[in-house]
């Protein structure tokens, strides 16, 4: 077995998720990039919100944190900006994430947080059986969508980008190695890093939508996704109706725990003669 | 020597937090509590500590709980519509046993009611707001002064018990300014959470089953352990045996339960022979002590029982004054909330009179001294 096993907590395998979910394919491409990074899991914490996917941290050997509904982003905000030196890991949903934890999203985007967000996409509420999401496309079924979803769905690579994340790339859990790289590169970059993992989840979405089971799901994605790259030398009309992956954005901006950081080295020169303590209060210094 | 300084109740409860240890403060401006947002955004980069204005309220009650897990003093201020907002992640943290503590400087409600006037109707939701048995402790600064001690209390008590402790000011406590004396920053006992020492072994919920409080261990030192709201075991794993989540919320309130004598606080005056005994708190105790000592000029047997511990209530202290008293009469700035507790406590001892105030002003103590005179002798 490879080392990236050395990342799980084994004793808590097996993991609740049905057969064919993406979501372990996603955890296992997330361990394989820290394993080849040689990333110190002592000094990983790995942050969750609710659904399918947020159990995974609970499989992982780092500091962990299930948090609630929508907001592993805000708690992640307060480890990273208390610890800089920490590698922040959140793993969300398409609900968790663009719903309920949506205001969180984009304001960890601005900041530009050195915190990786990995989102596993597969356009439906799982955990409560198959409800439509902020990202379930348009005439889809859900449980709460019985006639179809008349509403649009986010563009997901559209709306990080437009927040001011930093490095955003989209694979799916058929194109492993893509996803496995993107993580890798997402993981390295300083700033707001997102991955967008585009996976089928059989039990609910393609059950109810009738697309069949685990292996239809994977053939979907083989056949819709367009590398972005394959994507700029094509004709238009070949694009519609696919989906494009691959790195859509990488920049560098200044990060938001850094600039915190030279902030308080500015202040405190500026008042050098501070004597230990705000008014005479006992210092507080980490 | 400690010098005397004119200050603000939400500029007290902010050098009260400092000297506690705090040095994470994430928070959402809202009236009347921002005071404490801005200074604490001035003075924690001077001391190496973090600010940060979240986006709402909720992430930022979510901040303060992943600080804290880093083994920082962590705090949020807010008024009424962000309490609301914060709800949940203070049942979150109740769950999960991580030190955090929230100012909440009452305003008018329901809803966005008037921010800028005084209120006391959030005394119910300090101990019910979040769904769920839940352990909270709920301080109630009187004065100017109290905004700065109870803060350092508040920070005690949550590292201490590892619960979320709330401070449950009022517009006029934080907004008025008086003159008060600090202690030295020697003389403040400050509290820390009790760490394990190796992470070997280290079973992260395993403590006492009558109401005992876990080791807690920072982030990023090696523990690698789990944090859950879902109901877990002694491992801090998610459990779905009834019996293994009843016994974990029957832990998290006996913690709180267990420590109420210690963490009693209240005041009285002229309580020796007073016939008839006012409960007030917050801004409502200050109208109730003039009106009192009033009384007392008048040769009327009044006194005062002022809670600065809400929840768990100083229950104890207070039954035995009421055995000795004929009637209570409890004014405070709502339709009636805390007198249900004192009611609880009197069992029909003695007369329990309502006393309600909601035109957004603070009582004249001639109010109280007429229910005091007015009333059956």
């Amino acid at each position: 077995m490879s080392e990236n096993l050395n990342y799980f907590r084994q004793n808590r395998l097996p993991h609740i998720w049905c057969p064919g979910c993406g979501h372990g394919t996603v955890t296992g491409a997330l361990t394989r990039a820290l394993a080849k990074l040689g990333i110190d899991k002592n000094n990983v914490v790995v942050v969750s919100g609710i659904g399918c996917s947020s159990r995974a941290p609970g499989y992982l050997d780092f500091d962990t944190l299930h948090t609630a509904h929508g907001r592993a982003l805000a708690f992640a905000t307060g480890i990273k900006l208390s610890k800089p030196s920490l590698k922040v890991i959140v793993l969300t949903g398409d609900g968790d994430c663009t719903a309920i934890g949506g205001n969180h999203f984009i304001h960890a985007a601005r900041r530009n947080i050195d915190i990786t967000t990995i989102v596993m996409n597969n356009s439906i509420y799982g955990m409560t059986s198959g409800q439509y999401s902020p990202m379930t496309p348009t005439g889809m079924l859900g449980t709460t969508a019985p006639y179809g979803n008349v509403e649009r769905p986010f563009d997901f690579v559209k709306l990080a980008i437009a927040s001011g994340a930093t490095f955003v790339g989209r694979s799916t859990t058929y194109h492993v190695q893509l996803l496995g790289d993107l993580i890798e590169k997402a993981l390295l970059h300083k700033g707001f890093s997102v991955v967008e993992s585009i996976g089928g989840c059989p039990t609910y979405y393609g059950r109810k939508n009738k697309i069949g089971g685990a292996v239809e799901m994977f053939e979907w994605q083989k056949d819709n996704a367009v590398n972005i790259k394959a994507a700029a030398a094509m004709p238009k009309e070949k694009l519609d109706g696919k989906f494009l992956i691959g790195e859509f954005h990488n920049e560098e901006a200044p990060e938001f725990t850094s600039q915190y950081i030279e902030l308080i080295e500015k202040v405190q020169r500026k008042f050098d003669d501070f004597k230990g303590g705000v008014r005479e209060c006992a210092q507080n210094s980490d | 020597m400690p010098e005397a300084k004119l200050m603000q109740g939400n500029e007290a409860c902010t050098l009260g937090a400092i000297a506690a240890g705090l040095n994470f403060y994430a928070g959402y401006p809202i009236t009347p509590s921002t005071e404490i947002a801005e200074m604490c955004s001035e003075e924690l980069p001077k001391i190496g500590g973090r600010f940060i204005q979240m986006e709402d309220e909720i992430g930022s009650a979510a901040a303060i709980i992943g600080a804290s897990l880093t083994g920082r003093k962590s705090m949020t201020a807010t008024s009424g519509p962000g309490f609301s907002l914060m709800q949940e992640l203070i049942g979150y943290a109740s769950m999960t046993e991580v030190p955090i503590v929230i100012v909440n400087v009452q305003r008018v409600g329901p809803s966005t009611g008037m921010p800028t006037s005084l209120a006391q109707g959030d005394v119910m939701q300090a101990r019910w707001g979040s769904h769920g048995d839940h352990p909270v402790v709920v301080l109630a600064p009187g004065n100017v002064g109290e905004c700065y001690e109870l803060t350092i209390k508040a920070f005690n008590i949550s590292e201490e018990l590892r619960v979320p402790v709330i401070l449950l000011s009022d517009e006029v406590i934080g907004h008025m300014r008086e003159k008060v004396i600090l202690p030295e920053a020697g003389s403040i006992k400050i509290s820390k959470r009790k760490e394990p020492d190796s992470p070997s072994s280290y079973v992260p919920y395993r403590a006492d089953p009558d109401g005992g409080v876990p080791l807690m261990a920072p982030f990023g030192k090696g523990y690698r352990w789990h944090v859950t709201g879902l109901s877990h075991d002694e491992t801090g794993f998610p459990t779905n045996k009834g019996e293994v989540a009843g016994a974990l919320i029957k832990r998290l309130m006996r913690k709180v339960e267990k420590a109420e004598p210690l963490i009693r606080d209240y005041a009285t005056e002229s309580v020796e022979d007073c016939d008839i005994l006012v409960v007030a708190f917050g801004s409502s105790a200050m109208s109730a002590t003039s009106a009192v000592r009033q009384a007392r000029a008048k040769g009327i047997k009044a006194g005062l029982f002022r809670p600065k511990t809400i929840w768990p209530f100083p229950e104890e202290p207070l039954k035995e004054i009421i055995s000795r008293t004929k009637r209570v009469i409890v004014p405070e700035m709502n339709t009636g909330q805390i007198v249900y507790e004192v009611e609880r406590i009197a069992a029909g001892k003695a007369t329990v009179e309502k006393l309600s105030k909601v035109n957004c002003e603070l009582f004249f103590p001639e109010e109280i001294l007429e229910a005091i005179t007015g009333g059956q002798k």
